[in-house]
């Protein structure tokens, strides 16, 4: 199943390159990954969305990176995702209103108007997103650049308002094997610090 | 040549040296090239607190300081220049990270002012070792030297221990500062977890207690974190019988009661079969490979798993567990038995005597299976076998140990190897050194350098196959150079890559393709080196040759030539549930559920 992950990182030279070869190696999927800075200097956050089997497992491969300094699978929590689409179609000044008119129907912008095409831009929902592009489709899409998922979670959960896995007491109750179907259900967390009882 | 002043300016490379000082290094294994040579340039100033072993190869290097840390449980140092150099090392380095060995490897880079450029070289080592190193550095400035090199030491060796590698450009060994040491460490997103959950460490002595017939299984944990006091008092306590992976071996003392053997694919059948039929599986520091698991979905189907690991990765990633401990072996056992001494003393008694049964179903186990591998029920050949060389040096081991002197026993990788763990009776912690997870051939004779120049004092034997003797031999000459003369190099020659031929014979219709194997006349090799080689064809000369290898004082290498074609039994094929074990070609273990 996908995944949504919510990294933080030290915003050191290589850093990419280490959570890439992680990835990679250990056989999940990549939907999309973002990097950007965050709130705090010299932590950037990454966003990555992952096909996998044993979630756990990649975010307790991510918590072994020295230079990750916290890890949370926000797939089940509430978030604010965003995605950004430019589009470039085939606007010949004939189609022009037409197009201005779809744009603003759906809640996009025109970011660029040119003599023959227009770049069109949303920022939204990954299924939006999903929809504006399907209704650009008949206009002739010329280019298209999609940034990749950023998310966040809604509220004043601390941190990045989610669980952070892997961090203390390490494994949740009942880990399953590799390769082995698990159940998708959200997976009880017991936070295992000291002192809980 | 001397140090410079404490206060006085002083050299990139200098300061390296310094910082090695500082982080307890007295040995390091290398070898010069142009990107290190300002820091081979500054060793001789520090050469009374600093001493460089000069190898034959980087790969030798690495192993070397791979047996001096696996034999201390201090920080091994291996040293190497850019390009070929850095890349020779893979090898070694992607063999501690496997085996959670704590090691730096420090590499020469050509001047920042050409990096990037394809200079002469310049390979990307840090990028190459990036999925094999717990961490690596590229250091482009003079200044950053103290504080990396101080986080690569405290990286390798706490939490998982594992390899770092710091590279180091030249420029930046050659410029000029005042260091500045003891900068707190700055490596926020490294908290290793050394202490187990309290209420998870309760939860684990009940279900120990509640257990009927409970097993444990110790693995390299016990042995990195000195446990091995700890794991006994555990298993005496609760007196519940104890098994020993290859890199558990000698963390239990395998001539007490309670201990088992090994499992796995060259596992002991009852061993096996424990695991199978228990109902709580306790390992402690053993990270459930698949050369002990078997197929992994069969393995130890009846049992709850209470799984104690530093890594909190391994914890569910092979094997569901019941009971997740995240913590050192050692602190995790001291805080189960403190949790066990509040208990009502009677319970804890009732449960041990329980508990007979249960260890005496295994015994029997192991007097109807174990006898034939153990014992060597001599054909009707008197060939020499490879168990007539293991059966003489247990003699020799016995022997020696009573005189109150030490030997550590470093294995290759192949047959050889399996015959050491199995029919070599290990006792103490520390004292079977062997590359598991990577399996490297050519680990064992540099590795045997490493451990013999940490243990000048102690007999190292390095039990080596005529395959993995010629890929590394060349460190012969630096035990010479060194004037090692405490390890006894034995090869068990059986004219094979044996393990693979083995695997031509059981599975594959004996097709030996690229498995028959010539060498050079092994003694007249060790002569050419300069030291004492001997061959021994004959049964009746193996203890005599053994016992004058011991007594002499230098390097010595015996030639065992072996019946060729003997196979490691037991053995779980590849992929199968470790309950169906072949004991010899073509026969499975009686009453296997296959
Ligand atoms: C560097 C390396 N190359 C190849 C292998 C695959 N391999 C595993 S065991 C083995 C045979 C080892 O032969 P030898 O050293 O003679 O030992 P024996 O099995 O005969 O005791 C080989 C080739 C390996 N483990 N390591
Ligand atoms: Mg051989």
């Amino acid at each position: 199943m996908t995944h949504t992950i919510v990294a933080l990182v030290q915003d050191h030279p290589g850093v990419l390159h280490r959570v890439i070869s992680l990835i990679r190696r250990r056989g999940y999927n990549i939907e999309s990954l973002t990097v950007g800075h965050s709130e705090t200097p010299g932590v950037s956050r990454m966003t990555l969305v992952v096909e996998a089997e044993n979630v756990e497992q990649v975010t307790k491969q991510l918590n072994r990176l020295i230079e990750v300094l916290k890890v949370f699978d926000v797939t089940n929590d509430p978030t604010v995702e965003r995605e950004t689409v430019l589009v470039k179609v085939q606007a010949p000044a004939s189609a022009r209103a037409g197009l201005i008119a779809l744009t603003e129907s759906a809640g996009a912008r025109v970011a660029d108007v040119g003599s023959n095409t227009m770049v069109l831009e949303v920022t939204d929902l990954p299924e939006k997103v999903e929809a504006f592009i399907d209704l650009c489709r008949p206009l002739g899409i010329k280019e298209m650049i999609r940034s990749g998922r950023i998310a966040m979670t809604r509220g004043s959960g601390g941190g990045a308002g989610a669980r952070a896995t892997g961090t203390p007491g390490g494994a949740a109750g009942r880990a399953a094997p590799t390769g082995q179907p698990v159940d998708s259900s959200p997976r009880p967390y017991r936070a295992q610090a000291d002192g809980d009882e | 040549m001397s140090a410079p002043a404490p206060d006085a300016r002083r050299t990139g490379a200098q300061i390296m040296c310094e910082a090695l000082i500082r982080e307890g290094v007295n040995i390091i294994f290398g070898i010069p090239g142009g990107a290190i040579m300002p820091f081979y340039h500054a060793l001789p100033e520090y050469k009374d607190r600093l001493h460089h072993v000069l190898c034959r190869h980087e790969q030798g290097a690495g192993h070397a300081a791979e047996g001096y840390a696996r034999s201390t449980g201090r920080v091994g140092v291996c040293v190497a220049t850019s390009g070929p150099g850095a890349t020779n090392l893979v090898t070694p380095i992607a063999d501690a990270w496997m085996d959670s060995t704590p090691l730096v490897a420090i590499t020469g880079q050509v001047s920042s002012l050409v990096l990037g450029r394809d200079a002469f070289q310049e390979t990307d080592i840090t990028g190459i070792s990036v999925p094999i190193t717990k961490h690596n550095y590229l250091v482009k400035r003079v200044e950053e030297i103290p504080a990396v090199m101080h986080e690569a030491f405290h990286l390798a060796s706490t939490g998982r221990p594992g390899p770092v590698l710091v590279d180091i450009t030249k420029d930046a060994q050659q410029a000029h500062t005042i260091p500045t040491w003891d900068a707190p460490l700055s490596l926020p997103g490294y908290k290793p977890t050394l202490e187990g959950h309290k209420r998870q460490v309760r939860e684990a002595v009940a279900v120990m207690l509640s257990a009927e017939r409970p097993l444990i299984l110790a693995g390299n944990g016990v042995i990195q974190s000195g446990a091995s006091a700890e794991l006994r008092e555990w298993a005496e306590l609760l007196g519940v019988p104890v098994i020993t992976t290859l890199h558990g071996l000698g963390g239990f003392p395998e001539e007490h009661p309670l201990s088992l053997g090994m499992p796995g694919m060259h596992g002991w059948v009852h061993v096996n079969r424990a695991i199978q039929e228990c109902d709580v599986l306790f390992n402690i520091g053993g990270r459930f490979d698949d050369r002990v698991t078997g197929k992994a979905s069969s393995f130890a189907p009846r049992a709850r798993v209470i799984h104690v690991d530093i890594d909190p990765s391994e914890i569910g990633k092979n094997v569901a567990v019941a009971v997740p401990i995240v913590g050192d072996a050692r602190r995790v056992l001291r805080a189960l038995l403190d949790d066990l001494a509040h208990r009502p003393g009677p319970a804890v008694e009732a449960r041990r005597a329980a508990r007979a049964t249960w260890l005496t179903h295994i015994r029997d186990m192991q007097d109807r299976f174990q006898g034939r591998h153990k014992e060597l029920n001599r054909p009707e050949t008197t060939s020499l076998m490879p168990h007539d060389v293991y059966a003489a040096l247990n003699r020799a081991f016995i022997e020696h140990s009573a005189r109150g002197e030490g030997y550590r026993v470093v294995s290759d990788v192949g047959q050889h190897q399996m015959w050491a763990a199995q029919l070599l009776d290990w006792r103490r912690p520390r004292t079977h050194i062997t590359s598991g997870g990577a399996g490297t051939m050519g680990f064992a004779v540099p590795a045997a350098l490493g451990v013999a120049l940490a243990h000048p004092d102690e007999t190292v034997w390095a039990i080596v196959g005529d395959g993995g003797f010629q890929m590394t031999n060349q460190e012969i000459a630096t035990m010479v150079q060194e004037k090692v003369r405490n390890v006894k190099i034995a090869i068990v020659n059986n004219g094979y890559l044996g393990m693979v031929r083995q695997w031509q014979e059981l599975f594959e219709g004996k097709r030996y393709s690229g498995t028959p194997l010539t060498g050079p006349d092994f003694a007249a090799l060790a002569k050419a080196y300069g030291v004492r080689g001997v061959t021994v064809e004959q049964v009746g000369d193996v203890d005599p040759a053994i016992a004058s290898a011991w007594a002499h004082d230098g390097v010595v290498l015996l030639d065992f030539r072996v019946e060729r074609e003997v196979n490691v039994f037991p053995i779980v094929p590849q992929g199968q549930s470790i309950g169906q074990m072949l004991v010899a070609v073509g026969e499975h273990a009686e009453g296997d559920d296959t």
